[in-house]
Order: C-alpha cells, then structure tokens, then sequence
C-alpha cells in the first residue's frame, strides 16, 4: 500500500533537462523508481539517458507515457505556470521542488487548483519516497531529491515541512531497523498544497501505516490545525517535532514560511498543542525516533 | 527586505496612494531647500532609519528625539544639522543605535481621526487580507487583545482583486462618511502596490483624516517577498545595506542563510530545518546559539569556507558546531571546505563535527588527515552535547 505513490508509479520529469532535475532524474532511476519520461519547451523528441523520452508539453507527455505523477524542477520564474501545465493535463500528483517561487505566484496557483483533480505537494519540498524492499531500500518510487538509501520499506509514515531533518528522522528509524511506508516532504513555503492534516489523513486511512511522525517548524498554524484533527480522527500514534524554539521573532528562517509572526505560531505554543492532542513530543531532534518508538510501545 | 519611510512616499506616489507632501535631504541645506519648496507654515523633520520609535529615541550627542516639528526653513537646516551624521537610539536599535545618513521634510498635517490599515497574506485561507481599525495610531496588537471588536478584516479572492463592495463596507463598518470616497481610493491604490510590488505585508499606522476632510497615509511599513525580488530591480535598488547586520549581507553574497543571535555557540548547518534544529538542541543541552546558518543543500567547497569565515568574524563565538546530514551533498566536500577555511584563518576555538550521509567515510577521513583538533560527534546529540561541554 503506502500513500500516493508505490513501486508502479509513473513519474514525469518537467525540467529534466536543467543541471539540478537530471542529477535527481538519474538517482531516481538508480533507485529503480519509473521516470517514463521529461518535460522540456522545445527540446521534444530528445532522449534522456538514452531512456526517457523527453516531450514538449506536459499533455502529449501524459498521452503518450500514462503517467499519473509528475516533479518540477523548473526555475522559480516558471514553476507556477509548471504546476498549472500539469494539473491542466490531469497528472493527479503534481510535486514540486523549486525553492524561491514568489508567493502572490502559489495564492494564484493555489486558488486556481480548488476543486481540481491534482494533489499538489510543495513547492520548495524534498518530495517523496515509498521505499523498495530491495537493498538499500532499492526498488522504491522517488519523487524528488531525498537520499534514497538512507531508507527501509516499513510502517512508520513521516511527513515533514524540511528536507534534512526528514532525513534525519528517517535515518534514526532506519538505524533503529524501523522502516518507513511514505515520506512525504510538503514544503517549506508560506503557501502549499497539500498539508500536514491531508497527510495524516492519507496515513490514518492506509493499513500498511502503524505509526507516524510528524515534524513541523515555527509559522503558520498547519501543524495544530492537523493535531486537532489528529485528537478527534486519528487512530495510530504520533511523534511530533517543531524545529524553531530559539528563533527570534519577526526574522524569516530559512524556510519562507518559517517566521514566528504572533504568540500561537511559536515552537512552544504548537509543542504545548500537540501534546495536549496526544501526540508523543520529541524534546530535540537528536531522538524523533525514539519518542516514537516510545509511544509505539516497541 | 525593508525600505525607509522615504522610500515608502516614492512608491504611494507612483501608486496614487496619498501622503503629505515631502521630500529627503541628506545634508542641512537640502533639508533647508525642502523646506523652502514646501512653502507652508508647519513642517516635520524625521530620521531615516529602519527603526520604530523614533520620536521618542535618543541621540548619542545627547539630543532628543528623531521626530520634530518645526515652524520655518531655518529651524529646520538646524535640526537636520542636529540629526545627519549622528547615531539615533530607539527602543528597536538596540544600544548601539543606528546612523543618521538621511532625513525627511514633510509639511505637518491638522489631525481630526487616525485608522488603522493593512493588507497582508493571510497562510492560512491563502488570499489577501485587508485590516482595518477605528484605533489608528496605537500598537496594534495592543488593540486586538483589547477590544478585538474593533479589529475589521476582509478577504480579497486573489484572481478576482478588490471589489468596489468591499470597500464600501468597509468605509461604512468604519464610520466614514464624508471621507469615504478618499478612503476607497486610497486603498484601491494600496491594494494594487501590494500585489503588483510582491509585497508580503504593507501596514499604515495611522492613515490620517485631517480637520479639512483629506486623508493621508502617514507612516508606512512594508514587507517585500524576497522570493519575488528578482522581477522588481526598482525595489531592489531601495536596499540599504547600512542597515543590516554585515555578516548577513557577507552570507546573502554567497547565497547562505545567516542570522545572527546573541550567543556564543555558531552552528553551521545544511537545510533550514535542520539549522533551526540544532539551535534548538544546542539550546536544550544548556548552550547558546550565536547564529542561525544554513548553507543549502547543495553547498560548493567556497560556500562552506566563505560561511566559516563569516561565523569566525563573530567576535562572541567560543566554540563552532558544524551539523551536516549529506543526503545528497557529498560530506567530503563540507569537509575539504571546512580544512582549507579552518588552515586559512588558523582556528583555534573548539569544532566539534558532526557528518552523516553521502560520501561520509571519506569526509571523516579528511579531517582525521587534516592535523587539525577536530572533535567528532556520533549524530546531532552527541554533538550538541560536545560542543556545549567544550565553551564551558
């Protein structure tokens, strides 16, 4: 099972031809993941690695491949019109990578999607992974740029806004010989598709997740909106983390999202929410794993 | 990114959004020409810094306050001579206050009412907010713990923009009556500078509503996208860099993320979720974080020395954390960066590393070689832990 994406999956590139989505596209394939083709404006007809075709529009890609996925990797002047190029050819899940997309760009995107047929995940996102169950997590779907060895097919599903501290959330686990079914990394930005909530969601409903953790950061009230859900709905257990306790107020961390704007989006105050929703709280990121594993009973 | 107050007038005056008429000096005779230009009998002289509370700030001359009003030309070449080249202190300066370099000459308005309004991105519905308060003037946060009943808020749907209706009620929850025609445009105006500059928040406090009915925005604050920067070179250009921190204009030269804080412990780390973490952990293991510092994911060799060097400018730090999960960066590259910028400046405070990910053995490998004292961690724990240990 997993969410969204498996083994089966049928991945689009848009950008493959750029430096940043080749060196991804080729780890995917070494990982075993089906890229059946890229999205490059008039570079239609080329072939990527002498196995990817690599077509024009978005549409013709979907027509002629059958894919049902797609991650952009376009520059962040051109994303938006990416995501709208896809979810008008009706891949269903649109991934986006790009980091740096103006905001009025996603509010468009964004209000433009409602009642669309797409999932977006990101922008400004590490992507997913459903890992394989050969070597090194081998054989698994990777949309994105996580390291895919430092996975392990399992049951444990983690949705993060960061990059890295997913793949430190990750590692723990798999150094701990817990698995992962889905890692889905939703993205950094102010404004995005697909939500804390929606994942737990997917998670709640799929039997091959048993546990999740959930790491979130400062900004923004999407992680208490999802452990309120979480309180009423959820039925398996949850870690949490929220990176951000020493930021100062009013400066943007990195992340664009990641700004302490009032007293409710501070990392202590969504730490106190989480707990009093009954999800297990990690005290630093050194021990996400073990906090679940805790919580796990394991 | 912030602009000036002066800044702020050019861009309502090329958006038609209205506001005392006024001009910047940068030397008392400019000042005194501005004010000349002006020709009217009450005038106002403002400090140019990017900084609150400026009327109530100090000069470290001694003299007082960053705003005042004066009644001729004169008075005003005196109080720009006052003000220009001296350092104002405010309660958002901090103590070392900022220099004076520019100054402001407005003419000086008769007040009867003062609003609040502000246009910013609401996360959480995902459009445009416009707020709206009767208490112009006064901190509002203030305001909305207080009487949250006078705090108005209207949602604008982004592919549609304002509607002429919603102004209007707006205008009416206001009171405004015989001033609402000016209001409406007014914000018309400002609606269209937000989106069309990719600002990310645009705040006057107080728009003003004069004894003889006209209305005015009299102070601004705006917030710009950065990640909407490169289609604006006309914002772009308002950037002054004599306003920010150095070391972060040195990081923003080298595309790092830095952010400096008031401890000791500097942290260099890939990814902005895992820098904010490891503050995080520094902090929970009884340390203090000086800075924030995310190199990307991507970090070249120079990036990596050029952010150590910026942290070793810090004259507070005693001890540098280096935190890397190289999922897909190659640790060895983090590692030959930090030996050639650690050999470069002949470091000698404490460096604990901690590497973990891609290529790992032989980044481990190149700092073993490297002949330097280098303290290893086993994952952000233990390192954490080391570096706190090793300030002491």
């Amino acid at each position: 099972m997993a969410i969204l994406i498996d083994e089966n999956t049928k991945v689009l590139v848009q950008g493959i031809t750029g430096a940043f989505g080749a060196r991804h596209t080729k780890l995917s394939l070494e990982y075993g993941t089906q890229i059946v083709g890229g999205v490059t404006p008039t570079k239609g007809g080329q072939i990527f690695e002498n196995t990817v075709p690599i077509f024009d529009t978005v549409g013709e890609a979907v027509k002629e491949t059958g894919a049902t996925a797609s991650a952009i990797f376009v520059p962040p002047a051109f994303a938006a019109d990416a995501i709208l190029e896809a979810a008008d050819a009706g891949v269903k899940l649109i991934v986006c990578i790009t980091e740096g997309i103006p905001v009025m760009d996603m509010m468009r995107v964004k209000a433009m999607l409602a009642g669309s047929k797409s999932r977006l995940v990101g922008p400004n996102c590490p992507g997913l992974v459903t890992p394989g169950r050969g070597e090194h997590s081998h054989g698994g779907c990777r949309i994105g740029i996580a390291p895919g060895y430092i996975h392990k097919r399992g049951n444990v599903g983690v949705v993060s806004r960061s990059g890295t501290l997913t793949y430190e959330a990750v590692w723990q686990l798999t150094q701990l010989g817990y698995g992962q079914s889905t890692c889905v990394g939703i993205g950094g930005d102010p404004i995005n598709g697909t939500s804390h909530k929606d994942v737990l969601e997917m998670f709640n409903d799929d039997p091959e997740t048993e546990v999740i953790i959930m790491i979130g950061e400062i900004g923004g009230n999407a992680e208490v909106e999802a452990a309120r859900w979480a309180k009423e709905h959820c039925k398996k257990p949850i870690a949490g983390f929220i990176a951000g306790a020493t930021a100062p107020p009013g400066r943007r961390m990195g992340h664009a999202g990641a700004i302490v704007g009032g007293e409710e989006d501070t990392a202590q105050a969504k730490k106190k929410i989480l707990a009093d929703c009954g999800i297990a709280v990690a005290e630093t990121p050194g021990v996400m794993a073990k906090t679940l594993l805790e919580r796990w009973g394991k | 990114m912030n602009i000036h107050e002066y800044q702020a007038k050019e861009l309502f005056d090329r958006f038609g959004v209205p506001s005392p008429k006024g001009k910047v000096a940068s030397t008392p005779k400019e000042a005194f020409d501005a004010a000349k230009w002006l020709a009217v009998k009450n005038l106002v002289v403002k400090a140019q810094v990017h900084a609150g509370g400026r009327g109530k700030g100090v000069f470290k001359s001694g003299f007082k306050g960053g705003v005042h009003l004066v009644k001729s030309p004169d008075e005003v070449r005196d109080l720009a001579g006052k003000m220009l080249g001296e350092v104002l202190v405010t309660k958002q300066t901090g103590e070392d206050g900022r220099l004076v370099r520019k100054v402001m000459v407005t003419e000086s308005v008769d007040i009867k009412n003062e609003l609040y309004l502000a246009i910013l991105l609401d996360r959480q519905s995902c459009q445009p907010v416009i707020i709206v308060s009767t208490e112009g003037g006064m901190d509002i946060e203030e305001v909305a713990e207080k009487s949250p009943e006078r705090i108005l808020r209207e949602f604008v749907n982004p592919l549609a923009g304002l509607q002429a209706y919603q102004v209007r009620k707006l205008c009416q929850n206001l009171g405004l009556t015989t001033t609402a025609r000016q209001f409406g445009r007014l914000l018309h105006s400002l609606y269209k500078l937000f989106i069309d500059c990719d600002c990310s928040m645009v705040e006057i406090n107080p728009v003003v509503i004069t004894t003889d009915d006209h209305v005015y925005a009299l102070d601004a604050k705006f917030n710009f996208d950065d990640n909407a920067l490169y289609r604006h070179p006309e914002i772009q250009a308002m950037r002054d860099k004599d306003e920010e921190d150095p070391r972060e204009v040195a990081a923003s030269e080298y595309d790092l993320n830095y952010i400096g804080l008031d401890g000791n412990i500097a942290c260099l780390v890939n990814g902005a979720g895992l820098a904010m973490a490891t503050m995080d952990i520094i902090k929970h293991h009884g340390g203090d974080p000086a800075n924030f510092l995310d190199v990307g994911g991507g970090a070249s060799k120079e990036q990596v020395a050029a952010a150590f060097k910026i942290i070793l400018g810090d004259p507070k730090v005693q001890g540098i954390f280096i935190n890397i999960f190289g999922g897909i960066m190659d640790c060895n590259v983090v590692a030959e960066g930090v030996v050639a910028a650690a050999k470069e400046t002949g470091l000698s405070l404490p460096l604990v590393v901690r590497l973990e990910g891609n290529n790992v053995d032989a980044g481990k490998a190149t700092l073993a070689a490297s002949g330097l004292n280098i303290v290893s961690a086993d994952g952000m724990d233990d390192g954490a832990k080391k570096i706190v240990a090793a300030v002491q």
